[in-house]
């Protein structure tokens, strides 16, 4: 049986047409073309597919498609604007923090979903907040710097645009 | 063109922007966006799916395979045997070794059958190929194929492979030896021991490991009637060095073949040979006449990627009373799996027996090895193959030795390391140092590690109820060897091409290569492009493998850079209207010398394309292109150091510091060369820890199949590294560039074991195996738990 969804996908509403067993992984890469969700095992181990589901860090490789029916859906894809990188984007490139990139985005998605829980987190957050997202290149050791790095030029831009506080939403 | 390596100029590649610099990767901007372009990104139009059916048994015989129910399943096109293998006379994959064992026998090469006929040797042999329209009907006719087997008796270690009653899996190797081998000087080493006043003997197992990029392996491939040619799209290390075994296997010509590699999610190795999976689909397509498509999940990588390492070895080393090493010894037994692979039998052997000595000087050395047939996926060539295992050895001898001695671990290691003066020095396994300050980075290390500090850390543990461990292990590893052909062609407006055959699976190749081409030839590296990865621009050669790259393709740039300023100066010289010996280039102009007159690189390469300016008409356009094939290895080398913390009431274990000294000559990109290390680090750490591939020893079938199974180090299990580089510029090579990419596990895996071991002595343990999992530390803390705690050493220290 197919069944209807309509969602808001990085700003623009879609819809799509998808089978109960589809996986959301698999809706972002064939239905609409976005490849940089990765799927990198069979398990839900290695966060190579990790978008965010309105607002929060979630494995797409793990939840239907047609559970986001109605949701807000971001992806990897979504993060730049105006050809200019996000500022976690921009910290991964600064400091190295990614080799072959295959991980690079579903570790990106997760340190956004960090941030908003940990606006400055130390090293030891980093790292545990990262025990769902594999990295087999960097050793995690740039990865952790440029998601600390990450974090502070983004409270930066936060005090620049005079935004309020991005945590207060949290409960 | 082809150089000597002595007969090259010298160049000093530190004074000259931009060699040295950290410039940022020119491949994250569209890697951090989300638009790489991995295998299973790519689709071409009307494609198929291929799915692989594997056999269940890690050995058995075939009485029938039925595929009728299969292929009357929807959206079935294709469910293909090796019955069609044979009709369509494709034959199986053959990477053939050569080396040679004891009697001189070559090592027996199985070949790999792409499809099994009438026997499967391991657990995800190939059995069926079935092609769908969907990937899901393929999944749903892959339960209908029927394979009637007949269980055939298992072996998975190659201790139990070696017994007279273990089943033999190749009549052609008796004993299940794919190969005896040995090299060294037996006696001299027999008299060495006989004469020592204290040998230590070791039994050290070096775990069996997968490489586990997180891209899995994939193969898109399409057949084009009209021209009579494959063109393949999969994931490589050098697309160039794939053409030859698939165009044999497929019964074409290497014209026949097009291999395009795109962005590759991490390699290690393990992507530098043809697979079965590269000849089946190429093989699908031009069946189905329809682009087909495979993608590996993980679970299939588990069981069809080649794995690494897989050694016991028995190890000796001789000392004399004061402590200098008279002789080492091993006898080794590699585990090969079921078939033999291009590097298998080379990697116990010829490949990594020239580590065996290590830094050091030993007069005498021994090695034997038998290269070991079993029902287990086949190993390949993963990150170091062979360097890292050797390293390991001479390590964990050296540190026991210390410790049985009573000297001073960096002691005797000073003792005994070959010193810069000696060099060069042969060291009789294959090696010639050229360079390097082996004492120095370990003193460089100690002081970074806080040395001096560790036994009041330690005391502070004992009194937390845990166990403190320092440990560190000196490395070096022969790199730069072979070749990689490069090619340097600047288009009309000014902008340079550069092809290597070499390929980038996150080494930042498109950067490097623009930082060296820019700095040789005086042009913005924004200018400079570099393509890899296709193999109809590149041609056959060598891909990127054994940490190599960074030195022949850094040369062969430089090589061919000249060749373009040689050419150069002969447009320049009929420019200037002056005599083609007194043009001078620098920093991209070219002068006649003693006048003000000159011309920039780019306004040459723009006359370059205009016939009437160019000194001879028939050439036109500026290129070069070069084979820069080293003659000589480069040898990058370090001190590791690790502190780890126990806690024995547990088994767990915290690494609690980590720093890294590490040699690499002229780093062309710093920061580059430091998260190679950083990466490799992770890898020895995750070998010495956490990861092991383990067989069932009576059905053969992998336990340790999925990451739920097979720990891979994440983030909270490592500490972040302390790093420094020492430089001392190779004398092998020019540039004076040493290899990176595998140094870090090569050293990480005895500097940890060395901390650990230390920690353990006050309970008498002399060697701890990997992988060090908080059960095997936990049996091993028993005796602190029994009451000679932690504590108790301390008051014991402090009494």
């Amino acid at each position: 049986m197919s069944i209807d969804i309509s969602l808001d996908l990085n700003g623009d509403a879609v819809s799509a047409t998808v089978e109960e067993r589809t996986l959301l992984a698999s809706l972002l890469r064939d239905r609409f073309r976005l490849t940089g969700t990765h799927i990198g095992c069979d398990t839900s181990q290695c966060g190579a597919c990790v978008v965010h589901v309105d607002g929060r860090s979630v494995k797409s490789c793990a939840m239907l498609a047609v559970q986001v029916d109605g949701c807000e859906v971001r992806t990897i894809e979504g993060l730049a604007s105006d050809g200019v990188l996000h500022p976690m984007q921009q910290a991964f490139q600064d400091h190295h923090g990614l080799q072959c990139g295959f991980c690079t985005p579903g570790m990106i998605m997760s340190a956004l979903d960090l941030v908003r829980h940990h606006p400055q987190p130390d090293e030891a957050t980093v790292r545990r907040w990262l025990e769902g997202n594999l990295c087999r290149c960097t050793g995690y050791h740039n990865i952790v710097k440029a998601i600390i790095a990450g974090a502070k030029e983004m409270q930066k831009e936060m005090q620049k645009a005079d935004r309020p506080d991005p945590t207060a939403a949290i409960d | 063109m082809n150089s000597e390596d002595e007969a090259s100029p010298k160049i000093d590649a530190r004074t000259r922007s931009p060699i040295g610099v950290s410039i940022l990767r020119r491949e994250d901007i569209a890697l951090t966006t989300g638009r790489g372009r991995f295998i299973e990104d790519i689709d071409r139009a009307h494609q198929a799916h291929a799915l692989i059916v594997r056999s269940p048994y890690a050995h058995a015989r075939i009485l029938s395979i039925d595929t009728s129910e299969a292929m009357a399943c929807p959206g079935v096109i294709e469910v293909l045997t090796w019955r069609d293998l044979a009709e369509d006379g494709i034959g199986p994959l053959v990477d053939e070794n050569h080396v040679r064992g004891r009697g001189g026998e070559r090592s027996v090469n199985t070949g790999h059958p792409l499809l099994a006929k009438d026997r499967v040797m391991f657990s995800g042999d190939p059995v069926a190929l079935i092609v769908a329209e969907r990937l899901s009907d393929a999944l749903d006719a892959a339960e209908c194929v029927l394979v009637d087997y007949e269980e055939l008796p298992v072996v998975v270690d190659a201790s139990a492979a070696r017994e007279s009653d273990a089943p033999c899996l190749w009549p052609q190797a008796p004993g299940n030896l794919a190969l005896d081998w040995e090299a060294g000087d037996p006696e001299a080493t027999q008299e060495a021991f006989a004469k020592a006043a204290h040998r230590t003997s070791l039994r050290i197992v070096n775990n069996r490991v997968i490489a586990a990029p997180m891209e899995n392996r994939g193969v898109i491939a399409e057949f084009d009637e009209s021209r009579g040619r494959y063109t393949i799209f999969t994931p490589t290390q050098g697309a160039g060095a794939l053409l030859e075994s698939i165009a044999r296997s497929l019964g074409v010509g290497s014209a026949s073949i097009h291999i395009i590699t795109d962005d590759v999610g991490g390699a290690f190795g393990i992507k530098i040979r043809s697979y079965p999976e590269h000849v089946l689909i190429a093989w699908a397509a031009k069946r189905c006449a329809r682009p087909v498509k495979w993608i590996a999940q993980r679970t299939e990588s588990f069981i069809s990627d080649g794995q690494g390492r897989d050694h016991l070895t028995f190890a000796e080393l001789a000392l004399d009373r004061e402590g200098r090493f008279l002789a080492v010894r091993t006898r080794t037994l590699s585990n090969i799996g079921a078939y033999t692979t291009a590097e298998s039998p080379t990697i116990p052997t010829v490949g990594g027996v020239r580590c065996l000595t290590g830094v050091y000087r030993i007069p005498a050395w021994h090695a034997r090895t038998e290269v070991i047939f079993t029902n287990t996926v086949p190993v390949h060539a993963y990150r170091g193959a062979g360097k890292p295992e050797y390293n390991h050895v001479i390590e964990r001898l050296v540190d026991a030795a210390a410790r049985e001695t009573g000297h001073d671990p960096a002691d005797l290691r000073r003792r005994n390391v070959v010193r810069p003066e000696d060099m060069p020095f042969s060291t009789g396994t294959g090696i010639e140092f050229d360079s390097g300050e082996f004492a120095t980075n370990m003193d460089d290390a100690l002081l970074l590690a806080d040395r001096e500090g560790f036994d009041r850390r330690r005391r502070q543990a004992h009194r937390r109820g845990r166990l403190r461990g320092f440990g560190f292990a000196l490395f070096q590893e022969p790199d730069g060897f072979l070749d990689n052909r490069v090619s340097l062609v600047f288009q009309p407006n000014g902008d340079l091409r550069i092809s290597l055959t070499g390929q980038g699976a996150g080494h930042g190749h498109a950067t490097t290569f623009a930082q060296v081409a820019g700095d040789r030839l005086g042009i913005p590296i924004e200018s400079v492009h570099v393509l890899q990865g296709d193999s109809d621009l590149i041609g056959p050669g060598q891909g990127t493998g054994g940490s190599r790259t960074a030195t022949v393709a850094a040369m062969g740039v430089t090589l061919a850079a000249q060749a373009i300023i040689e050419r150069g100066k002969r447009i320049a010289a009929r420019a200037l209207s002056a005599p083609e010996e007194e043009i001078h280039f620098s920093d991209g102009v070219f002068t006649a010398i003693g006048t003000n007159r000159s011309i920039a690189l780019p306004d040459v390469v723009y006359a370059s394309f205009k016939a009437d300016t160019l000194p001879d008409s028939n050439e036109i356009g500026l290129q070069a292109t070069s084979h820069y094939h080293a003659k000589k290895y480069n040898y990058p080398c370090g001190c590791h150091v690790c502190e780890v913390e126990i806690d024995p009431q547990t088994g767990e274990l915290e690494i609690v510091r980590y720093s890294a000294v590490n040699d690499h000559g002229v780093a062309i990109n710093p920061m580059l060369v430091e998260g190679q290390v950083h990466g490799g680090i992770a890898q020895g750490l995750g070998q010495a820890l956490f990861e092991n591939v383990v067989y069932d020893p009576d059905s053969g079938q992998i336990l340790s199949g999925s990451f739920m199974d097979y720990t891979l180090p994440r983030a909270d299990d490592l500490p972040s590294f302390r790093f420094r580089r020492n430089c001392v510029p190779a004398r092998t090579n020019p540039l004076g560039v040493k290899g990176v990419g595998e140094s870090g596990c090569t050293a990480a895996c005895p500097t940890v074991i060395n901390a650990i071991v230390d920690a353990l002595a006050p309970f008498k343990v002399e060697h701890i195996d990997m992988p060090v999992t908080p059960e095997r530390l936990w049996k091993a803390c028993a005796p602190a738990r029994a009451g000679a705690g932690p504590s108790a050493i301390s008051s014991k220290e402090r009494a």
